[in-house]
């Protein structure tokens, strides 16, 4: 069994590597790229994205929005309720000082954070608000407050779930949670639907959590430089990948991780001073945001496209019911599993509600969407909307702070390299416990996969935006299929757990340990 | 009732004069207990990667043992020589607030440890470790010059 799958990994890999000559007209090294790896993936992106029968709506949006409102009713709106709490955990005041040392929730939260936090908020919003306007962002919002209970059930799972070896290391997430709550509740298929997830997660790993991260890195370095053949990119970040993730240079990524936080707080920082010098137009911001939500205000798609975006990019974005959260989370040695859970609801309220609305509000009030003055309506260049500069995604995110502050394109650069980075480094840890599942821990293995995604980083700078992100979403939703199914059934054990805690919490057994 | 003095070692030379320290005054006191503390510099706000995160609890031991093994073993051990009672714990944090709150639970009576080290390990476990201890506890603090 293990054989095959890596055969058919190694085949894969090398199908989208090695690319054949297409026609006879000389095509540069990016355009063959692009195009053997447009063919490869289209049918696995066209089921992932069918539109539900006699609609444009993709079904698997619905899938996440549906499973998000089932959780956060069926856990009592956990995400508003015990939103105070999470904020305590996080600040240590419940921990046991006697177990200072090991993991705190702060930093699974930031170790999480730091892999969903990235670009899908710069680049992925500007793309979402390109094509479905400002309304976007108002589904955007609503998909990340909702998504908060998604990551809630998932994390706790991830912990109450993980494999503690001898050696004190642990291992968790999805394929862990999948085949061993199915066991516990006796229900059959769960190493089969654990095995579909651990290959699905390693497709996301390299897709949204490599290629689309390589592609916008190399867009912004390029959209500063010059341009210059995206595979120059691509190996120079596959080197630094591969000096971490197989030469074992910590101090790279350690860097990365200092500095990252950091980064998102200037990012912030930065949308909050655009916004103040702005402030007359704000209100009109928010109610473009409010109005395209509803109407669209002219984009392809009217209302029905504003709202595929903005959940599309809300799930994208913070992860929520995809599964990946979960394996960074169950690191944390905690007593409660719930605890985690109710720590990690605070991912998709700093990811999205926070940060994606703010680059979304900073493209809206720099005017970088043209409006057409006598309709009021946005104004359409294909099926996206017209913007100043003409550009898109990661661009688009740089035009606008730099419309504001002149050098801010600079500092997002670095940013966006820095952010792209620390998410390759999570997702690789992602991919690789999925990979060690399916194939069982080794030191071989560990490195085909590690190549592997080495690999990958270069396919992903050389290929253009459209393939990549198609085919990124759609790794990600797909791990969503798998982990959201099964979350319908182990939501039952979690609810358990919480009904104990929240008991236990009311009745005074858990306390603060700080006064 | 016993009286009960926290030592603070860090691993550096110093830590003999400290232990000397401790040996003499325990001697005067007669009734007392030396307990030896070990900090290993720890924060919980700190930045970790996924993989790091995952091994946490294995290094945790690592770093407990080893500073056991290393540090305070061999000084328990040579307290006891004397003829003393004494015991040993190594515990994760900053190490002002860790020996302070140490020495709350314990009801000791004062807390010895060096002056701030000024190189490599030393500083950064004791550095201004030992100024802050001084401004920040709750009981009489002895630097060992």
């Amino acid at each position: 069994m293990r054989k095959v799958f890596t055969a058919l990994f190694v085949q894969i890999a090398a199908m989208l590597a090695i690319s054949p000559a297409f026609s006879q007209e000389a095509m540069t090294l990016d355009q063959k790229v692009n195009e053997a790896f447009a063919t490869a993936t289209g049918p696995f992106v066209s089921l992932i994205f069918a539109p539900i029968p006699g609609t444009s709506f993709p079904w698997i949006v619905m899938w996440l929005v549906i499973a998000a409102s089932i959780f956060t009713i069926y856990f009592g709106f956990v995400q508003f309720r015990f939103f105070g709490h999470a904020i305590s955990l996080v600040k240590g005041d419940y921990s046991d000082p006697n177990d200072a040392g090991e993991v705190s929730h702060f930093q699974a939260l930031a170790t999480a954070l730091s892999g969903t936090v990235g670009l899908g908020n710069i680049a992925g919003v500007a793309v979402a608000v390109g094509i479905g306007g400002p309304g976007a962002t108002f589904w955007m919002i609503l998909a990340g407050l909702l998504g908060m209970a998604s990551k809630f059930t998932e994390c706790t799972l991830g912990v109450k779930y993980r494999n503690e070896y001898e050696d004190g290391t642990v291992s968790g997430g999805p394929m862990y949670y999948i085949s061993k709550g199915f066991k516990e509740l006796g229900i059959p298929g769960g190493k089969l639907l654990a095995i579909l997830f651990a290959i699905f997660c390693i497709l996301g790993s390299l897709g949204g959590g490599n290629m689309f991260q390589a592609n916008q890195a190399h867009a912004q370095i390029a959209g500063i430089v010059g341009e210059y053949p995206g595979w120059i990119t691509g190996v120079a970040f596959a080197i630094i990948v591969f000096a971490v993730i197989v030469g074992g240079m910590k101090s790279i990524a350690r860097v990365t991780e200092k500095v990252v936080p950091f980064m998102g707080i200037m990012y912030v920082a930065a949308a909050i001073i655009i916004l103040i010098v702005n402030y007359d137009q704000i209100a009109w911001a928010f109610g473009q945001i409010f109005e395209g939500a509803f109407t669209g205000l002219g984009i392809a798609g009217g209302f029905v496209g504003a709202l595929i975006q903005g959940f599309k990019r809300a799930a994208f974005s913070n992860e929520a019911g995809v599964g990946s959260a979960a394996i960074a989370h169950s690191a944390v040695r905690t007593k409660e599993p719930i605890t985690e859970g109710v720590v990690s609801l605070l991912e998709p309220f700093i990811d999205t509600v926070v940060i994606c609305t703010m680059t979304a509000l900073v493209i809206t009030i720099t005017g970088q969407l043209i409006i057409d003055p006598a309709t009021g309506n946005y104004v359409l260049d294909g099926s996206s909307i017209a913007t100043v500069g003409g550009t898109s995604g990661v661009a688009l995110t740089s035009a606008a702070f730099g419309s504001a502050i002149s050098w801010f394109p600079y500092v997002l650069a670095i940013a966006v390299i820095l952010f792209a980075f620390s998410t390759m480094i999570s997702w690789s840890y992602y991919g690789l416990k999925a990979w060690t599942y399916l194939f069982g821990e080794g030191k071989t293995t560990e490195l085909i996969f590690k190549l592997i995604f080495c690999a990958f980083v270069i396919i992903g700078a050389a290929a253009s935006l459209g393939p990549v992100i198609d085919f990124s979403d759609a790794a990600i939703f797909a791990m969503a299929v798998v982990n959201i199914f099964a979350l319908y059934f182990l939501m039952k054990i979690v609810k358990k757990e919480f009904y104990s805690y929240r008991e236990r919490l009311a009745s005074g057994e858990i306390r603060k340990f700080k006064n | 009732m016993a009286t009960t003095l926290v030592i603070g070692l860090d691993g550096h030379k110093s830590g003999e004069r400290v232990l000397e320290y401790g040996k003499r005054l325990a001697g005067l006191i007669k009734d007392c207990e030396l307990l030896v503390v070990y900090v290993v510099e720890w924060s919980p706000y700190s930045f970790q990667t996924p993989e790091e995160n995952a091994e946490r609890h294995k290094r945790r031991e690592n770093e407990i043992s080893t500073a056991m093994q290393r540090v305070v073993d061999p000084a328990v051990e040579e307290l006891k020589k004397a003829g003393l009672q004494a015991r040993g714990v190594v515990r994760h944090g900053h190490v002002a607030e860790i020996l302070n709150t140490v020495a709350k639970e314990e009801n000791a009576e004062q807390i010895i440890i060096g002056r701030s080290s000024s190189t490599g390990l030393a500083e950064r476990f004791f550095g201004s470790s030992t100024s802050n201890l001084v401004m920040s506890a709750h009981v009489p603090v002895t630097v060992i010059g």
